[in-house]
């Protein structure tokens, strides 16, 4: 825990500025609680330098032996076809970027059925290895079948950095495989690079209010999940061939603990041309009714784009739940993104404010949406949205 | 059949603030409150319990004034409950937090279930729930949204990306919970919370449980916060006002202008 040194005057700033509320006035003087995690924000807020960090007193561990950069790909499937999740080809993008820094590879992992389908389009993306675990009993997701999978490989390879996808699927497998590794893990970042051969890994806390770099400079690997949708994917070794090896690993017996009885998909082309779609046009609580949404579905018709919705929109059982963008839906990043009548709360904007260019339309001349528009419309989005429509529906014809 | 719900105070972060001046949060008066998923894995708890008679024992780790959630719990209905709060607990991260919430489940003796938030809402990870299923060396099912217990098994509604499974599952188990999108934490009773007051709640430590020191704290925390800061500032955007018709053809100038139409 912090230290608070008897100069203390109590005057409550670092009470007000601590991310975790660990600190509290107790007789005039700051206390701290065992909710404090060291983060230091309060430190240099003090006016009396009587905050204090705690001396390190870790010893520095030899962790040359950790080597590479590696990716965990995610497979997903799409109009009956098994492909790769776009995420993990953002990963071994920014992965060979990180691995470059550090004079080392990028490498992809991959557990499944067919596994070798997909070796020509990793190897595209920058995978100079790919270790690869097949067996017909890998062809469903089992979080202990593929996490006794990972802790071999990471085990016998050692790898310096595992990165995951942040979906159910790579959240649910990350932090089994931290527990059994004794390993850090740092959830959903949106950003990686690396500082003093060590991978910072950012990301938003507190519904995007702060940000934080977090780093594990003791522990190997260092293992992140990455939120899809904030980094760029780019083909950058075009017709090279990464080298495979082939691991076989028996699926543990712990996995028939665990039995899918029924698998439902959702409106699986929608959703994946939500998070895949290049124009977004979203309707939020301004629309007022069921009815009025309509004008939304018609104006992404055409625009030629997929229709997102607020979390206020879907609650209110205008658009189905998969159309959702925020927090607890979808991350979406197009080329355009049109807010319609949304305000533009925390949970809806971490999922669409890295969208290259966002127009807002929404009454509310305060209304937060307008902090992150680059084009701000001030108005009643039910008399401005069928006038755009009839004009695109023109410049059409 | 014994079900041990794990739960957390958080601040409501729905009602945190940014200082728009120094971008620090400003916390002053933002209440703690049962994190909200940690709410709906303990009313399908209930249910259970309601089902077939189990024993519902609730588990927090936090400071003293987390006692205010586990009391919130008993009224609720829960069986017992159990504070973990040690000043060797500072600094957890999820890693450490996991190991110290598993290693006190496995002092309450023979569990069958036990049950979490998906993630709490002041740390959005979602780490904790699958670390405790390691070590305690039992399954896990994360992000459910509905379930049920009988002979031994538990049958699960699950989300997974682009759609929706049903899961059963040998006990001992650990599941964490999803909550349904409209979800409102239900409050206790007068009755309940009168009821609340004869039920035992415990404090254990570290030693208590007989938790390794090394892996406790900042100790067995891999992670380390190396900086906090405020999110990067946006460049400012154009603002238009109007009529509709101006507006209109405002926003056709802008999807001329940026190559949509």
């Amino acid at each position: 825990m912090i230290k608070i040194l008897p100069n203390c005057i109590g005057c409550g700033k670092c009470v007000s500025i601590c991310p975790f509320g660990a600190l509290s006035l107790v007789n005039g003087k700051a206390n701290v609680n065992s909710a404090c995690t060291l983060c230091g924000s309060c430190v240099p807020n003090c006016p009396v330098k009587a905050l204090q960090m705690p001396p390190k007193e870790e010893e520095v561990k030899d962790l040359s032996a950790y080597k590479d950069v590696w990716v965990f790909v995610e497979l997903v499937n799409a109009k009956g076809a098994l492909k790769i999740r776009p995420v993990s080809l953002e990963l071994l993008t920014k992965g060979r970027k990180l691995a470059a820094e550090l004079g080392q590879n990028v490498c992809a992992v991959i557990i499944g059925a067919d596994n070798g389908a997909h070796f020509a389009e990793l190897s595209s993306y920058g995978a100079s290895k790919i270790y690869s675990v097949q067996d017909p009993a890998y062809a469903q997701y089992n979080t202990e079948a593929y996490a006794s999978a990972m802790v071999k490989l990471i085990s016998k390879y050692k790898p310096a950095a595992v990165f995951y996808p942040s979906t159910y699927t790579g959240r649910d497998l990350a932090p089994r495989i931290a527990a059994e590794m004794f390993v850090g893990l740092t959830a959903d970042c949106t950003g990686l690079s690396v500082k003093n051969g060590n991978i910072v890994q950012t990301r938003p806390a507190f519904g995007g209010n702060i940000m934080a770099d977090i780093i594990c400079p003791n522990h190997r690997p260092q293992m992140a999940t990455v939120r899809p949708n904030v980094m760029p994917k780019e083909i950058t070794a075009q017709g090279s061939m990464a080298q495979i090896i082939e691991e076989v690993v028996p699926v543990s017996p712990a996995a028939s603990k665990v039995r899918v009885l029924k698998t439902e998909k959702d409106e699986v082309g929608e959703v994946e041309q939500l998070d895949e779609a290049q124009v977004i046009i979203s309707g939020g609580r301004g629309l007022k009714t069921k009815e009025n949404f309509e004008i939304i579905n018609n104006l992404a018709c055409v625009l030629g784009g997929a229709v997102g919705a607020s979390r206020a929109a879907v609650d209110a059982g205008w658009k189905a739940k998969e159309h959702q963008v925020g927090q607890s839906g979808v991350t979406v990043k197009p080329k355009l993104y049109v807010a319609c009548g949304i305000s533009g709360a925390l949970q809806h904007i971490v999922g669409m404010q890295d969208s290259d260019i966002i127009i807002a339309i929404n009454k509310d001349a305060n209304a937060p949406i307008f902090n992150y528009a680059k084009y701000g419309i001030v108005g009643d989005v039910q008399q401005i949205l069928p006038k755009v429509l009839e004009a695109v529906k023109q410049t059409k014809k | 059949m014994n079900i041990i719900v794990c739960i957390k105070q958080v601040p409501d972060s729905s009602r945190v603030k940014v200082d728009p001046k120094t971008s620090t949060l400003v916390r002053a008066g933002v209440p703690s409150i049962l994190n909200p998923y940690d709410h709906f894995a303990l009313t399908q708890a209930l249910k259970i319990k309601k089902a077939t008679g189990a024993n519902v024992t609730v588990l927090s780790m936090g400071p003293a004034q987390a006692k205010v959630v586990i009391r919130l719990a008993l009224a609720l209905g829960a069986d017992k409950g159990i504070l973990l709060s040690d000043r060797a607990f500072a600094g957890s991260d999820t890693w450490a937090t996991a190991y110290a919430l598993a290693t006190a489940v496995k002092k309450t003796g023979p569990v069958d279930l036990v049950m979490c938030g998906q993630m709490a809402i002041d740390g959005d990870t979602a780490q904790t729930g699958p670390g405790i299923a390691y070590h305690l060396g039992i399954p896990q099912i994360t992000f459910c949204d509905d379930i049920s217990a009988s002979n031994g098994k538990i049958t699960v509604g699950k989300i997974i990306d682009g759609g929706h499974q049903t899961i059963e599952a040998d006990l001992p188990a650990l599941v964490t919970m999803t909550m349904p999108p409209d979800y409102e934490p239900e409050y206790p009773s007068f009755l309940g919370a009168f009821h609340a007051q004869e039920k035992p709640l415990e404090t254990w430590t570290a030693a208590f449980i007989g938790a390794d020191p090394a892996k406790l704290g900042l100790k067995g925390s891999p992670t380390r916060v190396d900086r906090i800061f405020p999110p990067p500032a946006r460049p400012k955007g154009q603002v238009f006002r109007g009529s509709a018709a101006e507006l209109s053809a405002k926003v056709i100038e802008i999807l001329k202008k940026e190559n949509v139409i």
